[in-house]
């Protein structure tokens, strides 16, 4: 069988693409949680917002370190495997990601240095600004990196002269139609998170009743900001989806797995797509429903498959079903986020059994939420790279061949097995430590580096161990 | 409406970067490179705790490299990588696992020497890649139409292993040289016996390829025997930079080797710069060739303007944040 390299690097871009998104949406949420308690310990002294904000440092340590070299990683993908396409948008993603680079990495690594490890070395004013300056980079990155993929998917501002793309403005690239939205729904996604990982993880250290007045600070905060921002994300998350609609129906259309253009459109609960025969078996779906929602009217005409030629439709049952289970999930955290403003009275949110069990298993679902949702937005846009002007195959870069592509994806899987199984498990043995873990290290003899935040050592003590204390 | 060739300005914005990246990426890898033969785990700690504060600042200007390629000299970018591909993948995989490794090895008790074999491995094959890509870069690339369309290998070489078991001694040799300068008894001394050998093992790599590439490019032949006599300045101060490291571990002194190595990479890397010039993507395309657009160009200098003196400015600051000497025993301090 002949190895296809278009194939093959669509497979290794989406696997090493997915396997770095899960770092930074976490990031982005945990930094600006450090910030706020450090905030918090600045202003009331009270000394569990110093100790939370020193336990949840370590944890961002680690993953943010391993954001750091899938990042790298990503840098060279688009030379590596996509050259056609390098060469033809450099123009506008060469100074997007240079501005990156320069506005928001430096900025991180540099005051990341200074959260880490100069609590003792400045003071705590300058301490509280380092963390605020890594939240903010977070942030900065993402505007970045955002613009860049939006500008993909609702190209505006450029021209194509030549196969290659020239803009013609500047706001109007960066600025481009889906941005917006696209800026607000990933934030509260890397919100929600942040949130949802302190709450799953105080939770757990709750019913082990381990540092019950932290933690039960920090699963309170965690609540009310989810309360606030799960609905919110719903709602923004619809607006996202109105706008896509006028900018790439056939993306909603597979969305939604409807077919034909039409009036009175269901809103698909369950189905299986069938591309081949271009059409749906063993459909649920609740009558008008998907025509309210999208054109707000029962009535409403919304667009079907139909509207592009099976060759420009992307592979719809991907769509649809990684649809549902982001907004799936999206309602179960809203429904988690009200049961915990319920259970509100007497304080029983922190000791109600069945509920914290549940906030653990929770912690988990917002990165299956996130990769849903990019699954939804970077398959949708198939065939199309830069979305109506460029096709995935005429981005790929000429010379590779099956066996190259082949090489290096099954290079990067084991060398990611390996490397993130050891970061993981690391992980896991902070948060088994727990706020008791004793700093026998002063901060301020330690390098300025990412994941030795964590003075924690590598393996499980087997002594503890037989303590039952894992 | 072109004010300025600002083609000329990117080339020397990214030639320093590139520049930059090496010295300082170069010698932590350095230090990686020589883990192995370390006189014991104590000298090891120390080793890695000379490095560790600096080293992932030190690779950020990597992905600048790139991004900046990107920005500024697409062609460069849409065509050494997939001309380099299986070689891009191997130094990713190296900085990866060294990356990690620093982060790990002083966690681990009974797996301490598998974090120590990724350290030194790690830095040995991104260094050596770096090399190879330096005399793939020499070779000069196979294309049409401004699209690569050699094979996958053609990086690999006689000549290109040469260039890069080069760099993996330039590398040691900036690596021992910085352990002279931050460490000191034992491991001063041990360090201070190396960098003798290594001078000679980089010398005897440098006179090799100086030898060698005008047989493999003609171009070059040219440029350093017919015209531009003035060029030899630079290997004359490469030379000097040599004389002054040897005197100075002779006579003892600390600082001195480091700097004087530092001279011996820069003057080697403006007599490579020099025998390609204006080449970026020999042997056909220039940089002007290579250049994206004009406002492109320009949108991304402006803002550099502003931003780079603030970088340069909170960097500086956290290393004095951090400043001071390495011991054993210790930490970073
Ligand atoms: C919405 C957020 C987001 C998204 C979609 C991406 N990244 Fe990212 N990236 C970040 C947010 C981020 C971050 C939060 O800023 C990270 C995580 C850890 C870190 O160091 O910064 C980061 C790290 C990071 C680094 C390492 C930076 C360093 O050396 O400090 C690189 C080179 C990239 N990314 C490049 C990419 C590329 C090429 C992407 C797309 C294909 C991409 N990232 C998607
Ligand atoms: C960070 C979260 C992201 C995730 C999880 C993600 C996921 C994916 C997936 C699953 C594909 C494969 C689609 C297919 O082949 O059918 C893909 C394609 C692609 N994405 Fe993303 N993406 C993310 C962000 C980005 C960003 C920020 C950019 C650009 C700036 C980008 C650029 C691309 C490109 C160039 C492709 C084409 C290669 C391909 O089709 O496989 N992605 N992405
Ligand atoms: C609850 C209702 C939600 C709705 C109606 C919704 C709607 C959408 C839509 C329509 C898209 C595709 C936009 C496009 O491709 O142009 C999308 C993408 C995405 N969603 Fe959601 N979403 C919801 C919940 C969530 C949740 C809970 C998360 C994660 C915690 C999430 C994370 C994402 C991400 C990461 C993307 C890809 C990036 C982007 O295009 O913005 N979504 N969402």
């Amino acid at each position: 069988m002949e190895l296809d390299p278009l194939l093959l690097s669509r497979i290794q871009f989406a696997f090493v693409v997915s396997f770095h998104a899960i770092f930074p949406v976490f990031t982005i949420g945990l930094a600006s949680f450090i910030a706020t308690l450090e905030a918090l310990a600045f202003k009331t002294e009270n000394p569990a917002w110093e100790r939370l904000s020193a336990f949840w440092t370590k944890v961002f340590a680690v993953v943010f370190g391993m954001g750091v070299v899938s990042g790298i990683v990503m840098s060279f993908q688009f030379g590596t495997n996509w050259s056609n396409f390098s060469q033809a948008t450099a123009n506008f993603m060469g100074p997007v990601l240079s501005y990156e680079v320069v506005t928001a990495f430096f900025l991180e690594a540099a005051f990341l240095g200074v959260l880490l490890f100069g609590r003792d070395k400045v003071p705590p004013g300058v301490h509280l600004f380092a963390a605020m300056m890594v939240a903010l980079g977070t942030f900065i990155s993402s505007f970045w990196i955002l613009s860049a993929n939006s500008w993909m998917q609702t190209p505006a501002g450029v021209e194509l002269r030549d196969g290659v793309f020239h803009v013609v403005s500047w706001s109007a690239a960066l600025f481009n139609p889906s941005f917006g939205w696209r800026f607000l729904h990933m934030g509260l996604a890397s919100f929600l998170t942040g949130g949802f990982v302190v709450a799953g993880v105080s939770a757990w250290y709750l019913l082990r009743g381990r540092e019950v007045e932290a933690n039960r600070k920090a699963l309170s905060i965690s609540l009310w900001l989810l309360l606030i921002i799960a609905p919110l994300q719903a709602v923004i998350g619809d607006f996202h989806g109105l706008n896509t609609l006028e900018h790439q129906p056939v993306k909603v259309a597979a969305m939604e797995g409807n077919w034909e253009t039409g009036t009175n459109v269901p809103l698909l609960l369950f189905a299986l797509p069938d591309q081949a025969n271009q059409t749906n078996h063993l459909e649920v779906g609740i009558p008008g429903l998907a025509s309210l929602i999208l054109a707000h009217d029962f009535d409403g005409e919304v667009p079907g498959l139909d509207q592009a030629p099976a060759a420009e439709q992307p592979p719809v049952a991907v769509v649809f079903w990684a649809f549902r289970i982001m907004v799936g999930l999206g309602f179960l955290m809203i429904g988690f986020a009200l049961a915990g403003l319920l259970l509100r009275p007497g304080g029983r949110f922190a000791t109600t059994n069945w509920f914290l069990q549940g906030l653990r298993l929770m912690s988990l679902t917002p990165f299956l939420a996130v990769l849903a949702g990019w699954f939804v937005t970077e398959v949708g846009r198939a065939p199309w790279l830069v979305y109506g002007m460029m096709t995935q195959a005429e981005g790929l870069t000429p010379s590779l061949t099956g066996g190259m592509a082949l090489f290096t994806l099954i290079g990067y899987m084991v060398v990611y097995a390996l490397v993130f199984s050891a970061g993981v498990y690391y992980l896991m043995r902070v948060l088994h430590d727990g706020l008791e873990a004793r700093d026998d290290t002063h901060d301020s003899d330690r390098p300025k580096r990412p994941l030795s935040a964590a003075h924690v050592p590598f393996e499980y003590n087997e002594d503890v161990v037989r303590q039952g204390g894992y | 409406m072109e004010l300025f060739d600002l083609a000329l300005i990117w080339a020397f914005i990214i030639g320093f970067g590139v520049i930059m990246y090496v010295l300082m990426d170069g010698f932590d890898l350095g230090v990686g490179i020589l883990f192995p033969f370390a006189p014991d785990e104590e000298s090891r700690d120390v080793m890695m705790n000379s490095v560790a504060p600096v080293w992932d600042g030190n690779e950020t200007w990597l992905v600048l490299g790139g991004a900046g390629l990107l920005a500024a000299f697409p062609l460069v970018y849409s065509i050494l990588l997939p001309a380099l591909y299986i070689g891009v993948f191997l130094m990713l995989a190296g900085l990866i696992f060294r990356g990690v490794a620093f982060e790990f090895r002083f966690k681990a008790n009974t797996s301490r020497y598998l974090w120590n074999w990724a350290f030194a491995g790690g830095s040995t094959v991104a260094a050596f890649a770096q090399g190879v890509v330096v005399g793939a870069y020499i070779q000069g690339f196979e294309t049409a139409n401004r699209v690569y369309t050699g094979g996958a290998l053609d990086w690999l070489t006689p000549f290109t292993v040469l260039t890069g078991l080069g760099l993996l001694a330039g590398y040691a040799l900036l690596g021992a040289t910085w352990l002279v300068l931050k460490t000191e008894d034992d491991l001063q001394r041990w360090a201070r016996r190396l960098v003798i050998p290594l001078l000679v093992a980089v010398l005897v790599v440098f006179a090799i390829i100086s030898i060698w590439t005008p047989f493999v490019d003609p171009f070059v032949r040219d440029r350093w025997f017919d015209h531009l006599s003035l060029i030899w300045v630079f290997p004359a101060l490469g030379l000097i930079c040599a004389y002054v490291i040897f005197r100075a571990v002779r006579n003892n002194r600390d600082g001195m080797p480091f700097v004087a190595t530092m001279g011996l990479f820069i003057f080697t890397y403006l007599g490579l710069i020099v025998s390609k010039w204006p080449y970026v993507v020999p042997p056909e395309y220039t940089i002007w060739d290579a250049s994206s657009a004009y406002g492109s160009q320009l949108f991304l200098l402006l803002g550099l303007l502003f931003v780079i003196p603030v970088v340069l400015g909170y960097t500086a600051w956290t290393y004095w944040v951090f400043r001071g000497k390495v011991r054993a025993g210790e930490g970073y301090h």
